[in-house]
């Protein structure tokens, strides 16, 4: 039996406990308790651990950017005790074979859980569904699935998919981007667009396929999950679905919550990410959402890619930006002006809301006796520097990089050992 | 000032400096001794990732009259081809010791990129990114819309300036909107809605889908290059009817006004967005501008590399 006590955390009512953890769940919560100390949170707050539900570990296949134990690092270092990588790996997730591959690789690197989300469409082409069930039947025991990276484009397949995952109530994850209004696309399509020639990428684009769905989510009666909301009208989109009953769950990613398209003047490819920073407009509508519950979590998209991936012309470059080690952190600074965002709302958002979408019973739990102990520690009072070459991530292209940003993760606790933090 | 990359980057003194250094420049290659010892010893490369060969022999031109010693650096058919990165060949450049790099590149902020990652120390000029700007055509048009009107004057103040054709896909539309407005010039922007970018509302100009509509209004009529191809991706139905609702015919050109000039920053698709008659016409300018661009080149490269004016 192993067996260790949590000092001192503060909860989210701002009361310290002592926290017993017993074989990997919580056996006691009290004022006091003495045994040997897993962890002196001195008083720092307590979170259930966070659950990331769009990752990109990029293993198999392009290794020099990731790999799941370097990205389940990167994940613990930024208070995550699960997270979901995403199907658009060589080969690509669509097969009982990879998804095993990618979980017990998470196993192995024993840092937090990895839930692979299985690809919608075989090889992502948009023409076949992959062999969803035996995705789900797998060691993997998947439930969420994707073409992330790409969107299922076609309306007939789309619903297919969403009438298909219903056998065991899973959930399609749409990349929302109609294919023909992108061609080409740089950047959001604008002002800025317009200003520095690159081609546009229109917000109705995101659109057009959240209206599409949701219409056809409704239409059979099964649970849709919008991928990386980016603009104000898809705010608005899944606040009539909701208010229609629609089985509808919207994430957002951090960088979309404090970024805007503003940045990209310089043409630093830093900034591109695909879907692509969007106005101040947009970022407004997007906090707003996310305060008042329209959009339900915020998942990271944590895209690395190698330095010669960045390092070029913006035409050139890669979409994506990491996102494991500053999601948190870059949350608080973008939802620092509603009063009504407190830690509570955090942890809903970041942990409790995730887990009970995806059905990760053993996170996002109730810090209390019988919950199992998936736990982040966080110093809410002190402020950290990005350092791109301090990260864990095998990747550097944070857009965060010296960004002096709130909340500094303490510690990360993964069935009741710990993964992240010093000796204290 | 060290690199010319946007027209946006340059103030009213310092775009107007250039012109007027071209007129001088043009003083003196007129007198007998038409090479100027400026830039002996220096270095200038041409690093041109998209064919062109008339810019590419205008800068040379240029350099080469102020004595520098030009590189051709043709990327297509070389390492680039084959995969070599932006970064690798300026580099490659930078320790052949090269002074300014004129670079002309299909990736919008291909320039930028260049002159602000700090892979290379030289001077950087921008002869066209992608779909963003192309500011020596902007300049050099500049030049020759001044040329005919404002001699004597600072600025092109309130003279009425027409652009028509596919502003969506045109440089030498964006960097003349930016230099012009910033001369004083009144610009109208004349294209079918599908070829005008969204967001252009904020550029300060007029916007205008019918070509016939006042067309005797303006001073300078600049008709832009239209690429056949655009119709596939149904930017226009066929080339005859953009030919008719915004090309430069016969009719079009006996409805300007009196002593209005037509320009092209060339090559032009004759019989496409300009007609023969209206290209050989007394009112085109087209080979002016050719002309003129030397000379801005060199008063650009004058600025950038011999020295403060």
């Amino acid at each position: 039996m192993s067996e260790g006590i949590i000092k001192s955390a503060r909860l989210v009512d701002n009361s310290i406990v002592d926290i017993r953890v017993t074989n990997g769940k919580i056996s006691e919560l009290s004022n006091k308790i003495s045994g040997e100390v897993l962890y002196d949170a001195q008083q720092n707050l307590i979170l259930p651990g966070l659950v990331d539900l769009h990752t990109h570990l990029r293993e198999p296949g392009r290794e020099d950017s990731e790999t799941v134990l370097t990205g389940s690092t990167a994940a613990v270092r930024g208070g995550y005790t699960a997270i979901s990588p995403m199907a658009n790996t060589l080969p690509v997730a669509d097969t009982a074979g990879v998804v095993e591959q990618v979980f017990s690789l998470g196993i192995e690197a024993a840092l937090c859980d990895v839930f692979p989300i299985g690809a919608v469409t075989q090889g992502l082409a948009g023409k076949q569904l992959s062999e969803i069930v035996a995705m789900n039947n797998s060691k993997a025991n998947v439930k969420i699935f994707s073409d992330d990276g790409k969107c299922v484009s076609d309306p007939l397949l789309m619903r297919r998919a969403l009438e298909y995952v219903k056998t065991f109530d899973g959930i399609i994850a749409q990349h929302a981007q109609d294919p023909r209004l992108t061609e080409n696309a740089q950047m959001n399509e604008g002002v800025v667009s317009a200003r520095l020639g690159l081609s546009g990428w229109p917000a109705v684009a995101e659109e057009a396929i959240i209206a599409r769905d949701i219409l056809l989510a409704e239409h059979v009666g099964s649970r849709l999950h919008i991928c990386h909301l980016t603009t104000a009208g898809g705010v608005e989109l899944v606040r009539f679905a909701k208010s229609r009953g629609v089985r509808v769950s919207a994430e957002v990613t951090p960088h979309h919550l404090l970024l805007t398209e503003d940045l990209i003047h310089g043409y630093d490819p830093i900034y591109k990410v695909n879907p692509p920073l969007r106005t101040e407009m947009d970022v407004l509508a997007l906090r707003q959402g996310l305060a008042d519950g329209t959009i339900d979590i915020v998942a990271t998209d944590h895209a690395p890619h190698p330095a010669e991936d960045k390092d070029c012309e913006w035409q050139a470059a890669a979409f994506g930006m990491l996102g494991l080690e500053t999601a948190l952190s870059v949350v608080i600074k973008a939802m620092s002006d509603f009063n009504n965002f407190s830690w509570k709302e955090v942890s809903e958002v970041m942990s409790i809301n995730p887990a009970r979408i995806a059905g990760y019973t053993n996170h996002g739990q109730e810090i209390k006796p019988g919950s199992a102990a998936n736990l982040a520690i966080i110093d809410t009072s002190n402020y950290w520097r990005v350092d791109r070459n301090r990260l864990a991530s095998k990747s550097k292209n944070t857009p965060f990089d010296q960004m002096e940003l709130p909340a500094v993760i303490k510690a990360t606790i993964f069935n009741g050992t710990l993964v992240y933090g010093g000796a204290n | 000032m060290k690199h010319l990359l946007s027209i946006a980057d340059l103030s009213k003194d310092e775009a107007v400096t250039i012109l007027d250094t071209a007129a001088e420049l043009s003083k003196i290659t007129e007198g007998p001794m038409k090479k100027l010892p400026t830039l002996r010893g220096r270095t200038v490369v041409n690093l041109f990732f998209e064919d062109s060969t008339r810019t590419r022999i205008s800068f040379e031109s240029a350099a080469k009259r102020l004595s520098a010693d030009v590189i051709n650096f043709n990327a297509k058919g070389s390492s680039v081809s084959k995969g070599e990165s932006l970064k690798d060949t300026a580099q490659t450049l930078q320790a052949m010791g090269a002074d300014a790099v004129i670079i002309r590149h299909g990736a919008s902020g291909a320039a930028a990129r260049l002159a602000d990652s700090g892979w290379i120390a030289a001077s950087v000029i921008n002869a066209g990114d992608g779909t963003h700007e192309h500011p020596t055509q902007a300049l050099l048009d500049a030049y020759t819309i001044r040329n005919h009107f404002a001699k004597s004057e600072k600025d092109l103040n309130g003279l009425q300036i027409a652009i028509v054709g596919d502003i969506l896909h045109s440089r030498v539309a964006r960097s003349n909107v930016l230099l012009l407005s910033k001369l004083g010039a009144k610009v109208t922007l004349i294209a079918p809605p599908t070829l005008i970018p969204v967001g252009a509302q904020t550029w300060g100009v007029n916007i205008d889908y019918d070509f016939n509509k006042s067309l005797n209004k303006f001073d300078v009529v600049m008709m832009l290059r239209i690429q056949s191809e655009r119709m596939k991706d149904s930017y226009f139905p066929s080339e005859r009817e953009y030919s008719r609702g915004y090309g430069l015919d016969q009719r079009r050109l006996q409805m300007l006004k009196p002593g209005a000039i037509v320009m092209h920053p060339g090559p032009m698709n004759r019989g496409l967005e300009i007609s023969a008659d209206s290209a050989d016409s007394s009112q085109s300018v087209i080979l002016e501008q050719v002309a003129n661009g030397v000379l801005i080149r060199m008063s650009v490269l004058y600025t950038l590399l011999g020295g403060a004016i």
